[in-house]
C-alpha cells in the first residue's frame, strides 16, 4: 500500500486520470508473458513526458518504493512483475516515432512505440528497422531495448544492440542523461548506451531512443526444407554457416512444434516432417537467388525431403508468421509452457539439440525445441503443468541439465529473453560469482536504494532454482 | 463495501470456481498475441483490462481468490464486444468466448436487477426472442406503425427521440416491413427453380430478426437457395438461435432453444442447415459446447453442429447463375461472428466479385467489429458509437456505394453509421443475399431484354 503522501504526489504529477489503483487495474499489471508469476502491485503510474518520469522516479526514490517500467508485458523472465510491489510505470501516452530521419538513416522514439508500428513506418520510406523479436506485433522498443531482444533477422543483422545509438533516460536519482546520438561513432567516455541495452529496467527508465536504419533490401525469398530427423536438419545449420552463407533468416522446428503451429495456423505445414529448416535471404536479386540455390542444394544433401521456395512474398510472410506463433501455439497442447533460451556457438547446433533430446527422454518430460537455430538460439520449451509438482521438480531439473550443457558447449544461459527472476539463480553459472559482484557494483552505482525493478537479474542465492512460486 | 455487497462478491466467487474451465484460464499464456486484434483494448489506448489477456486474467485471479469481483470488472466484461476477433488471434487456441459466456451467465445469475429491467429482460427474452408469433406480433405493430403515417408523425414530433438518442437512431434506420399476413403465409417446402433436379436438401434456419424485420432477406435467400437447386425445407418447431441469451447470460433458456432447434432439424434427411445471419450460423455450430454437459444431447448436437453452413458458403459451393448490377463500387463488413467463430472469410467476398458490373474495394480493417455486437450499441452506445466512426471512415476511403454485410445487427449498425455520416444520398447497406439476388435478377432482365 502506498502512503497518502505518496498517493497524492504521484496525482499531482501525472494527474489523477494517471494513477491506476483499483484492485482491477493491480490484477492486470501483475503478470507478464512468464507462467507461474504473478504479484499485486501497488499502483499503476502512466507519465505523459520525460519530466514526469522524472518526478515520478524521484518520488519513489525518496521514499524507497520499487518502480516497475512495462511495455507490453510480452517478457519471459518475469521481468515486469512487480515482485516486491510498488509501482508499475507504463508508457501508453509516450509511444510516438518522434522522427524518422532519411538523411542520417535514424529514427528517434519514445520507448511506448510498438515495434512492428516502427517497422512499417520506416519500410514506407523504403529504410528498415532489422530486428524483429516474435512478439513485434505487440511488443514495446522500451522492452525490446532492455531485453536487447533479438528476433528472426538476428543471424544475419544482429539484435536490438545492434541499433541503438543513443538514448535519453532518467536515473533513480532524477537526473536525464542523453547518451549517443545519430552518430556512426562514439567514443565519448565508458559506453552507457550499451549498458543500458539489456538491463531489464533494472537501472534506469528509458524515455527515447536513436536507432540506426538501413536501406530496405532489394528483394527477398523464403524457403522451407522437411527433414525425417531432429539432428540432419542441425548439421545442415552449421553446413549452411560453414559453407559461408549468412542467411536473414534460419529458423528451425521440430515435429510437435510443426504439429502444434499447423493446428493454429493452417497454411499445409507438413505435420508428418521430423523437423525443418526455414530459411529466408534478402539483398540485391542475385545474392537471393545464387544463396538460396546453394543453400537448397546443402539442405538436399544434408538429407533434406523435400525443400520448396515460397512462391510470393504472401507465401513467405504466412511461413514467417507460422514460426513466430510457435511458442503461443504450443501452448495449446498442455496447461503450462515453459521456455528456455539456451543458446552456443552455431557449430554445436546438432550436439545441443541431441543433447535437449537425450535430457528430456532421461528426465521423462516432454520438451519441444524450435528457434533461432542460425545464432545458435534454441528454446526448447516443456509442456507441463504446474499444478503437477512432482513433475515440475523434474522439468526444473531436465531444465538446470540444458543449462549446464549449454555452458559447458560455449554457451549461455540466456540468448535474448533476459535473466529476470527465472534465471537469476544461474547467472553466476554463466559470469562467474566474480561478474554478478561486477554486475551489482554497477546496480549500486546506478540504484543505490535498489528502486528499479528490484528482484530481477540478481538472486539471493545461486543454483537453487525457484520456479514453483505461489 | 455494504455487507449485501460483500456477500455477493463471496457468491460470484464461488460460482467461478465451480463453474470456469480452469483449463481454458491456464490455456491462455499471456503472450498478448491477441492485443492488437481486439478493438476494446485499441480504443481505450491500450488499457490492458480491456484486452482479453486482461479479461482472462480478471477472471483467473477471481477463480484463484486474488480479486473480488467488483464492479469494474462486470464493468469489463460488459465493454467486451464479444466479437471475438481475439480467438483466430490466438495461437494458444484459447476459447475467449466460451469463457466470457459463462462469466456473463454467472454475473446476470447473481444480478438483482431493478423491477423494470427484469421485465423487459423476462419481455425480451422469454417472449419476444423464442416467439416467433410474438415476435411476428411485435414486427406487424412496428409495420402498422410505419405504415399509418405515426412514423412520420413521431419522427417529426421528436416522440421517439424520449426513448434514447439511440433508440431513435435506430429507429430510422429499420427497414420497411411487409404486411404481416404475407409474413404469415409462407410456404415450409420449396423445390428448384423451374423444377431442376434437386442438387442438394437443405433446411432453413430463419431466425427471429432475419424472418421479421429483414424477411425480404430471408425471401432473396430462399430465392437463391431455389435458384442454384436446393430443395428447401423451413422446418416448423424452429426457435431462436439463443445466441442473445447465451451473450446476455441467460444460458439455461439458450439451451432450452437450442434442444428446440435441434428437434425441429433433425426430423429430416438434409445435407446442410443455412443460415444467413452470421450471429445466428455461429451460435449453431456451437450447439455441441453449450450442450456438452447434457446427456443424449451433446451426441445430437453435434450431428446438428456439422450441417451448419453460411448462405454464401453454399452459393459459392453449388455455383450461381450469371450475377449482373450497374456499375457500382462495393465493400463488405465482416461479420464477427460469421468471420471468428464460423471461419467464413473467402466466400462473401468472392461471390461479390463475381458479379459483373461491380468493382470490389476490400476496406482496411473490415475484419474489425463495427460495433452492433447484439445489444451492444444500447447498452455500451459511447464504446459503439466510437468505433463506429471509425468504421465509417474506412467505409469512405473505399468510396464504395454499397457496404454489404451478412448479418442483421451490422446491417443496422452500418445503416446508422451512414446516417449519422449523412451518407444516405451515395451510400446504401445491404444484406449479401439482398445483393446476389438483385444481381441474379438484373441479369435474367437485361439478358432477356437482350433477346427481344
Ligand atoms: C510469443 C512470444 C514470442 C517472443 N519472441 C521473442 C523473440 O523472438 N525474440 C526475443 O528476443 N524475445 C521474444 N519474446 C520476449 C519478449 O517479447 C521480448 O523480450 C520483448 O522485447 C518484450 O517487450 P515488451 O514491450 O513486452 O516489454 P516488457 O515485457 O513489458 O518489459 C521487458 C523488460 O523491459 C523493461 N522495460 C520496458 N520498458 C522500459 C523502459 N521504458 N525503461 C526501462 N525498462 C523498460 C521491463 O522492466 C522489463 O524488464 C517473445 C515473447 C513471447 C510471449
Ligand atoms: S488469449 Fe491467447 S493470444 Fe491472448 S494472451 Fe492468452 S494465449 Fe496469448
Ligand atoms: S471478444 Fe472482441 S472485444 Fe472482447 S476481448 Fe475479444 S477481441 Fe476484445
Amino acid at each position: 500500500m502506498l502512503t497518502k503522501q505518496v498517493r497524492d504526489g504521484l496525482a499531482t504529477i501525472v494527474g489523477e486520470e494517471n494513477v491506476l489503483d483499483a484492485p482491477m487495474d493491480l490484477v492486470v499489471y501483475s503478470y507478464d508473458a512468464t507462467p507461474d508469476y504473478q504479484t499485486l502491485p501497488d499502483a499503476v503510474v502512466k507519465p505523459r513526458s520525460t519530466k514526469d518520469v522524472a518526478n515520478i522516479i524521484k518520488l519513489c526514490n525518496e521514499f524507497h518504493i520499487p518502480l516497475v517500467p512495462r511495455g507490453s508485458g510480452t517478457n519471459l523472465c518475469a521481468g515486469t512483475t512487480p515482485l516486491h510491489s510498488g509501482i508499475v510505470m507504463i508508457f501508453n501516452h509516450m509511444n510516438r516515432i518522434l522522427e524518422i530521419d532519411e538523411d542520417n538513416l535514424t529514427a528517434v522514439v519514445q520507448p511506448g512505440v510498438i515495434t512492428l508500428d516502427l517497422i512499417h513506418a520506416v519500410e514506407e520510406k523504403e529504410l528498415f528497422y532489422p530486428p524483429d523479436p516474435s512478439s513485434m506485433k505487440i511488443s514495446t522498443i522500451g522492452g525490446n531495448i532492455n531485453e536487447c531482444s533479438g528476433g528472426l533477422r538476428g543471424l544475419k543483422y544482429g539484435v536490438t544492440k545492434d541499433y541503438v545509438t543513443g538514448l535519453e533516460f532518467v536515473l533513480p536519482n532524477g537526473e536525464i542523461v542523453r547518451t549517443g546520438g545519430k552518430l556512426a561513432k562514439d567514443v565519448a567516455g565508458y559506453d552507457l548506451t550499451s549498458l543500458l541495452v539489456g538491463s531489464e529496467g533494472t537501472l534506469a527508465v528509458v524515455t527515447e531512443a536513436t536507432l540506426k536504419l538501413l536501406p530496405k533490401p532489394e528483394a527477398k525469398q523464403t524457403m522451407l526444407a522437411m527433414y525425417s530427423s531432429l539432428e540432419a536438419a542441425g548439421e545442415t545449420v552449421s553446413s549452411i554457416i560453414a559453407n559461408k552463407i549468412i542467411p536473414a533468416t534460419l529458423e528451425f522446428l521440430d515435429q510437435a512444434t510443426i504439429q502444434a503451429v499447423e493446428a493454429f495456423a493452417g497454411i499445409g505445414l507438413p505435420t508428418e516432417a521430423g523437423a525443418v529448416l526455414l530459411m529466408e535471404q534478402d539483398g540485391p536479386v542475385e545474392v537471393v537467388q545464387r544463396d538460396m540455390k546453394k543453400m537448397k542444394e546443402l539442405c538436399e544433401a544434408g538429407g533434406a525431403f523435400s525443400v520448396n521456395v515460397a512462391a510470393s512474398a504472401a507465401e513467405g510472410e504466412a511461413l514467417m508468421q507460422a514460426r513466430r506463433a510457435a511458442l503461443s501455439a504450443l501452448a495449446r497442447l498442455k496447461p503450462t509452457t515453459i521456455l528456455e533460451d539456451a543458446t552456443v556457438p552455431r557449430s554445436k547446433i546438432a550436439e545441443m539439440v541431441r543433447a535437449i533430446v537425450n535430457i528430456a527422454e532421461k528426465n521423462n518430460v516432454q520438451i519441444c525445441t524450435f528457434g533461432h537455430a542460425g545464432d545458435g538460439n534454441l528454446h526448447p520449451t516443456c509442456m507441463t503443468d504446474v499444478r503437477n509438482k512432482e513433475e515440475m521438480e523434474r522439468v526444473e531439473k531436465a531444465f538446470e541439465e540444458i543449462f549446464a550443457k549449454a555452458i559447458q558447449l560455449g554457451g549461455t544461459i540466456t540468448g535474448e529473453h533476459g535473466v529476470g527472476v527465472m534465471k537469476s539463480p544461474y547467472l553466476a553459472w554463466k559470469i562467474g560469482e566474480e561478474g554478478v559482484k561486477a554486475m551489482a557494483a554497477v546496480k549500486q552505482a546506478f540504484d543505490p536504494n535498489n528502486i528499479m525493478n528490484p528482484g530481477k537479474i540478481f538472486a539471493k542465492e545461486t543454483r537453487k532454482r525457484v520456479m514453483i512460486q505461489q | 463495501m455494504t455487507d449485501n455487497q460483500t456477500s455477493r462478491a463471496a457468491e460470484l466467487t464461488k460460482q467461478f470456481q465451480d463453474r470456469l474451465d480452469y483449463d481454458e484460464l491456464l490455456n491462455c499464456m499471456r503472450c498478448g498475441f491477441c492485443l492488437p486484434a481486439c478493438p476494446t483494448y485499441r480504443e481505450t489506448k491500450g488499457n490492458e483490462a480491456a484486452s482479453p489477456r486482461g479479461r482472462i486474467a480478471m477472471m483467473k485471479a477471481v477463480v484463484d481468490g486474488v480479486y473480488e469481483p467488483d464492479e469494474d470488472f462486470e464493468n469489463q466484461l460488459s465493454l467486451c464486444l464479444g466479437c471475438r476477433a481475439c480467438e483466430p488471434a490466438c495461437p494458444s487456441g484459447v476459447k475467449y468466448g466460451h469463457l466470457l459466456e459463462e462469466a456473463t451467465d454467472i454475473l446476470q445469475a447473481s444480478k438483482q436487477p431493478s423491477a423494470l429491467v427484469r421485465a423487459t429482460r423476462w419481455f425480451i427474452f422469454t417472449h419476444l426472442f423464442p416467439k416467433r408469433r410474438q415476435m411476428r406480433r411485435a414486427a406487424g405493430l412496428l409495420w402498422l406503425y410505419q405504415k399509418s403515417g405515426l412514423q412520420t408523425l413521431s419522427r417529426a414530433t421528436r416522440l421517439t427521440r424520449l426513448a434514447g438518442k439511440q433508440l431513435s437512431a435506430l429507429e430510422r434506420v429499420l427497414p420497411k416491413l411487409p404486411s404481416p399476413k404475407w409474413l404469415n403465409n409462407r410456404p415450409t417446402h420449396l423445390v428448384p427453380q423451374g423444377g431442376a433436379t434437386v442438387k442438394k436438401k437443405v433446411a432453413f434456419f430463419s431466425g427471429c430478426m432475419m424472418d421479421t424485420i429483414f424477411v425480404a432477406t430471408n425471401d432473396a435467400t430462399l430465392f437463391l437457395l431455389q435458384r442454384v437447386g436446393c430443395e428447401v425445407f423451413i422446418p416448423a418447431g424452429q426457435s431462436c438461435c439463443g445466441a442473445l441469451h447465451a451473450h446476455s447470460g441467460e444460458k439455461v433458456k439458450a439451451k432450452e432453444l437450442a434442444k428446440q432447434n435441434i428437434a425441429a432439424f433433425e426430423k429430416r434427411e438434409i445435407d446442410w442447415i443455412v443460415s444467413n445471419a452470421g450471429g445466428c450460423g455461429a451460435i449453431l455450430t456451437e450447439y455441441d459446447d453449450l450442450l456438452k454437459e447434457e446427456p443424449g444431447w451433446h451426441e445430437r448436437a453435434q450431428e446438428f453442429v456439422k450441417k451448419v453452413r453460411d448462405i454464401s458458403e453454399i452459393l459459392l459451393e453449388t455455383g450461381l447463375p450469371e450475377m449482373e448490377l450497374p456499375p457500382q463500387t462495393v465493400t463488405y463488413q465482416d461479420s464477427c461472428h460469421l468471420r471468428n467463430v464460423m471461419k467464413t472469410v473467402a466466400a462473401p467476398r468472392k461471390l461479390i466479385q463475381a458479379i459483373k458490373g461491380v468493382t470490389f474495394v476490400e476496406m482496411n480493417e473490415a475484419d474489425r467489429c463495427c460495433g452492433s455486437a447484439g445489444t451492444y450499441n444500447i447498452v455500451e452506445q459511447a464504446m459503439s458509437m466510437q468505433i463506429l466512426d471509425e468504421k465509417m471512415k474506412n467505409v469512405k476511403e473505399t468510396k464504395a456505394a454499397t457496404i454489404v454485410t451478412a448479418n442483421p445487427g451490422c446491417l443496422l449498425q452500418m445503416k446508422l453509421g451512414i446516417e449519422r455520416e449523412g451518407l444516405t444520398d451515395s451510400l446504401c447497406g445491404t444484406h449479401i443475399a439482398d445483393l446476389l439476388a438483385e444481381a441474379v435478377k438484373y441479369r435474367d432482365e437485361h439478358s432477356s431484354s437482350q433477346v427481344d
